[in-house]
């Protein structure tokens, strides 16, 4: 989809706004915010491309202007009531209740599978790699085109990349695509190459940087071959 | 205002809605306040940027480390026990005389945890993943205020896929003689996203 989380080469946001010694967590409600999506994705409700999808649906003005994990109380509200565990009119009525009441405490509730999974998931990771017996199309060297259409739903072809002509620096092996799985279907693995794109190519002589480029890494399906340099 | 309050909800309200989707998820089996601690606790006190600052002083003072480092980062970093979410497939970019190198991602928020950390707000919000692809000599110069020579090829690596990039920054002048304890304390979260240099020695 065209939305405004699709951010590389937009004007006009004004300056980065960095701050000395930001802690972790700038609030309570951030580090509850941050356990959503551990807890959720063991719970099954969604995976880690759908996830970022459900954010990429937010409401676009929202979108850019609430905290960053706001957007993970989002997608996990709209997942969670996509899935029924969550219903959204009793979420609303819990709210008040805790505006009116923010000493009420929570539910009490132990899960130590839950703690084991935690720990288990942060130091071992979730793997996106797959096996495939798909034969790569291109290799390092190769001069490949972003397809330049507009596709619906999640993908990770951002706008900035889509139609432009660069060299593959790096053949990955294959990966979850999120073209799929980020919609709900299958993990449908693809090969994953890195594309390295000059600044000319991207924004144009007049604005681009001369000694600047971009890397960007894209699945198999982007991509069309300009010119068959590889190595073979 | 508190450093969380937007111009769409207030503290107050956020806080609440938190704590009634958090309420509703214990009460389904899914959440525990134990776990919001227990996950809190992993990346406030255990998992940080102290852990890539380890990886870079070993490169710097072990050339066959640096080696495997650049070759396979995740391998390489799970030879110091470091390594885990958002860090399966890590790749290690080199800073040189020749080429600076920065890392974004300009879709969501995509950052070597393992090594690094949760990521700043700053890095996570619109302006930073919007300009650093397009301009980034002027965003490190003027917003970082770290100038890049005009000579020195800028490399942006824009996390798209599950591959999660991290800098090597160069090793400061005049260090010839710390320790590796001493080296870890001179780099920067900033220096291994590619935003700053690592620190100078005290004098």
């Amino acid at each position: 989809m065209n939305g405004v989380f699709d951010l590389g080469g937009t004007d006009g946001l004004g300056p980065v706004v960095t701050q000395e010694d930001e802690p972790v967590f700038r609030a309570e409600w951030e580090k509850a915010a941050f356990a959503l999506f551990a807890t959720c994705f063991r719970a099954g409700l969604f995976n880690v491309d759908m996830f970022r999808h459900g954010i990429e649906q937010m409401d676009p003005a929202e979108y850019l202007l609430s905290n960053y994990y706001e957007h993970w109380v989002h997608t996990a509200e709209h997942f969670g009531a996509k899935a029924g565990v969550i219903d959204l009119a009793e979420l609303d009525e819990r709210t008040r209740f805790y505006l009116e009441n923010p000493d009420a405490p929570l539910p009490g509730r132990t899960d130590p599978e839950l703690l084991a999974f935690v720990d288990a998931a942060v130091m071992g990771g979730a793997p996106a790699a797959r096996e495939s017996d798909k034969a790569a199309a291109f290799q390092v060297g190769d001069i490949v085109t972003v397809n330049a259409d507009s596709p619906a739903g999640h993908t990770r072809r951002a706008r900035y990349v889509r139609g432009r002509t660069g060299e593959i620096t790096g053949a990955h092996g294959t990966f979850i695509y999120p073209d799929s799985a980020g919609n709900s279907g299958p993990d449908a693995p693809e090969h994953v190459y890195t594309v390295r794109f000059t600044a000319t190519e991207l924004w144009g002589s007049d604005t681009a940087d001369p000694h600047g480029v971009v890397y960007f890494d894209v699945w198999e399906p982007y991509l069309t071959l300009s010119e068959n340099r590889g190595a073979a | 205002m508190a450093p969380t309050d937007t111009r769409l909800r207030s503290q107050e309200e956020i806080t609440a809605r938190v704590k009634a989707l958090e309420a509703l998820l214990i009460e389904k089996g899914i959440m525990t306040t134990e776990a919001v601690d227990r996950l809190a606790d992993i990346y406030e006190n255990e998992v940080g940027p102290q852990l890539g600052a380890k990886v870079v002083a070993k490169a710097w003072t072990d050339p066959a480390f640096k080696s495997r480092l650049l070759d396979n980062a995740t391998a390489a970093c799970a030879e110091l026990g470091i390594g885990g979410l958002q860090g399966e497939d890590m790749v290690v970019v080199e800073n040189t005389g020749e080429v600076h190198n920065v890392i974004v991602c300009t879709l969501c928020s995509c950052y070597p945890w393992p090594v690094l950390g949760l990521p700043p707000n700053w890095y996570k919000a619109p302006a930073y993943r919007a300009r650093i692809v397009r301009e980034p000599r002027k965003v490190l110069a003027e917003d970082f205020g770290f100038p890049v020579p005009g000579d020195v090829e800028i490399r942006v690596w824009d996390s798209s896929s599950e591959l999660r990039y991290w800098v090597l920054p160069t090793r400061p002048a005049g260090t010839e003689g710390l320790s590796v304890e001493q080296l870890e304390a001179l780099v920067t979260r900033d220096s291994m996203i590619g935003v700053g240099p690592a620190a100078a020695p005290a004098a």
